[in-house]
């Protein structure tokens, strides 16, 4: 067990520098960081100051073990349009997106799974067939589509749920401030929510039922049956519970692309978090936000990734087995 | 046993190699589609927009992309059944005056140029990578693969923001109308390349162990005319279904990079423009703008998906 842990360890470290590798050579090479700090009249030997005390003139390898030290104390350099350190600029948004992707994967795991057990074990019902059409058309669906529709629907013409904004905020411990607390907080969290969500859970509906059906037809599950146990003790005591070691990682993988797609959601409903801030830095080509989420994206993707994994080994039995014969 | 025993019969009347038309007319592919009257709509909505794109130019009764066509003064106009609404502009008109039935036509005409070649260029690669990956393996291998892996952990839409913001700022100074195609071309393309590179390495591991190969390798080939002529031809079959799906999924790729502004500008609109545009007006109660190409959209990708569902299964020996 342990060796697996650290051979994942090993290749987690790898992926995070190669991304790092990327996010520097953006950094370093995509348009002169010093040209950005300077106007075009400053003098030169100003200029060639700044480059020194920026260590643009070191070796490139040397540049780059300092950047990696950097970023691994969250140290990403200063925004080329706020003029502000990027990692405050990331920290001050990052409550509004973090806060808004766990809510609409709840949402996706707490929807998705149980219309998935539904659609599989009424496989010929009407209400499943109307589930499996609609996940169809919600694949197919746009994000920013689904936003604006819901829009339309619950804000234009009923008027029930804001359409932009968090709402108000309350502050807790520091810099994070949640919009959990508040009614209008809430209720400006429902729309995104949803949107963001909607794909993840069609997918999970799919997954749930797709696996739910192979699992049906093993034969613990007859077994169970000719032992007398009651339906209900088949379904969800034996069957769902080894249709959901997949769908842990699903979901958990699930959860990455989730703050990435953020940004999507974020720019329709003008959700002030970190995807809005990205956008715009990729609209206006400020390489340190760009560098730094992409780090930071990386670095989730990578904690999330080994944490299923570790999870499956202690969930999965047969797998736990060959950790520990390996 | 001599060549000339054959049954004098069968000389007599020669079997006539059946044609094209009757051998696809025969095989099983053609019967499942002729099975499942959905998957022919989809096939239909998709060819009749296809179609209409292609003939924008003269299904259109304007060219939105001509300023000189076009006038502000006609800016906002609900359809025409609706009140206010006028005679000339079926589905009415965009913040700019712009015929939206000839904006949609044409916008279709440019989501599918880029969301095809993007497609095209992402199969390019995939399968020029796989190939090489898995016919010389080694360290060439272990490279790509690598790189695949790290890829596949970030989302297309993702990498495709990435690229398009890191090849603009590499390009500063060209007009943004100038690059914007190639620029979101190339960002779909490699976006999406991972996919192919995968299945193509995994069937070329297997093909390359078989005799016909070794032989071809006897015989004396290069390495370049075995990859492209012998194997690929064997294990391009699965790329099929993958293709047809990511047309889906590059459009939508396209639609949301110019929902996102990083796109085609509002001069030169795809659907996802004018579905942004659209969407800034959506308070002031005009919902044409956005509703006309965002149904078109999803009709289109909806229809792509059944398409590729349907060719997947059709194609998948497991399920038949």
């Amino acid at each position: 067990m342990l060796a697996f842990i650290l051979r994942r360890l090993m290749q987690s470290v790898l992926v995070l520098l190669s991304v790092a590798l990327i996010a520097f050579a953006m950094f370093r090479f995509v348009g002169d960081p010093v040209n950005q700090l300077v106007s075009l009249d400053t003098p030169a030997e100003q200029v060639r100051q700044i480059r020194e005390s920026l260590g643009l003139d070191d070796p490139v390898i040397v540049q780059f073990l300092r950047y990696v030290a950097n970023a691994a104390q969250m140290e990403f350099g200063i925004s080329y349009q706020f003029r502000q350190p990027v990692t405050t600029l990331l920290a001050e948004r990052a409550p509004a997106t973090l806060e808004l992707a766990f809510v609409s994967a709840l949402f996706s795991l707490l929807v998705g799974i149980p219309m998935g057990v539904y659609t599989a074990l009424r496989r010929d019902g009407v209400l499943a067939r109307v589930f499996q059409a609609v996940s169809l058309v919600g694949v197919s669906l746009p994000t920013f589509l689904i936003g604006i529709l819901l829009i339309y629907l619950f804000a234009v013409t009923l008027g029930w749920l804001p359409s932009f904004g968090r709402g108000e905020t309350v502050k807790i411990s520091g810099s994070w401030s949640t919009g959990l607390l508040t009614w209008s907080g809430l209720k400006a969290l429902v729309l995104p929510a949803v949107t963001l969500g909607l794909f993840q859970m069609t997918l999970i509906m799919r997954l749930v039922r797709a696996e739910m059906l192979e699992v049906l037809r093993t034969d613990y599950i007859k077994f169970a049956r000719a032992r007398g146990l009651s339906t209900r003790a088949v379904h969800f005591g034996h069957a769902l519970k080894n249709t959901l070691v997949p769908v842990i990682t699903i979901a958990g993988l699930q959860l990455g692309s989730i703050i990435a797609f953020a940004i999507i959601t974020e720019t329709v409903f003008q959700w002030p978090g970190m995807g809005v801030l990205f956008l715009k830095a990729v609209q206006n080509v400020d390489i340190p936000i760009m560098a730094a989420y992409l780090v930071m994206i990386s670095a989730l993707f990578v904690v999330i990734n080994l944490a299923v994994d570790l999870l499956y080994a202690m969930v999965d039995p047969r797998l736990r087995a060959t950790l520990k014969g390996a | 046993m001599t060549v000339s025993a054959a049954p004098a019969p069968a000389a007599a009347t020669p079997v006539k190699p059946a044609s094209l038309l009757t051998r696809m007319r025969d095989s099983d592919i053609w019967h499942s589609f002729r099975s499942s009257p959905l998957t022919m709509l989809a096939a239909f909505v998709v060819l009749a927009l296809a179609l209409a794109a292609l003939f924008a130019p003269v299904l259109a009764i304007m060219n939105p992309f001509d300023p000189a066509q076009v006038f502000l003064m006609d800016a906002n106009i609900p359809p025409r059944w609706s009140e206010g609404g006028d005679e000339r502009f079926i589905f009415g008109t965009d913040d700019q005056g712009r015929d939206l039935y000839s904006a949609i036509l044409y916008g279709m005409r440019v989501s599918l140029m880029i969301g095809l070649g993007g497609v095209f260029l992402a199969a390019t690669i995939g399968i020029t990578l796989g190939l090489v990956a898995g016919y010389v393996g080694g360290r060439t291998d272990a490279i790509i693969m690598r790189v695949a892996d790290v890829q596949l952990t970030f989302p297309a839409i993702l990498v495709a923001l990435l690229i398009d913001g890191v090849v603009h700022a590499l390009l500063k100074g060209i007009p943004r109308e100038q690059t914007v195609f190639g620029v979101l071309i190339l960002s779909i393309g490699l976006s999406f390349w991972v996919q192919y590179a995968r299945t193509i390495r995994g069937s070329t591991l297997v093909e390359k162990n078989k005799d016909y190969v070794q032989a071809a390798r006897l015989v004396g080939m290069s390495t370049p005319v075995i990859m492209l002529r012998h194997i690929l031809p064997n294990v391009i079959g699965p790329v099929l279904v993958i293709l047809t799906i990511n047309i889906g999924l590059a459009i939508i790729t396209e639609a949301t990079l110019s929902f996102l502004g990083v796109g085609l500008p509002a001069t030169q609109p795809s659907l996802g423009t004018l579905i942004s545009i659209g969407n800034k007006y959506l308070f002031s109660g005009d919902w044409w703008i956005v509703a006309f190409p965002g149904f078109t959209l999803a009709l289109f990708v909806l229809a792509v998906n059944l398409l590729g569902d349907w060719l997947r299964d059709a194609l998948n020996p497991r399920l038949r």
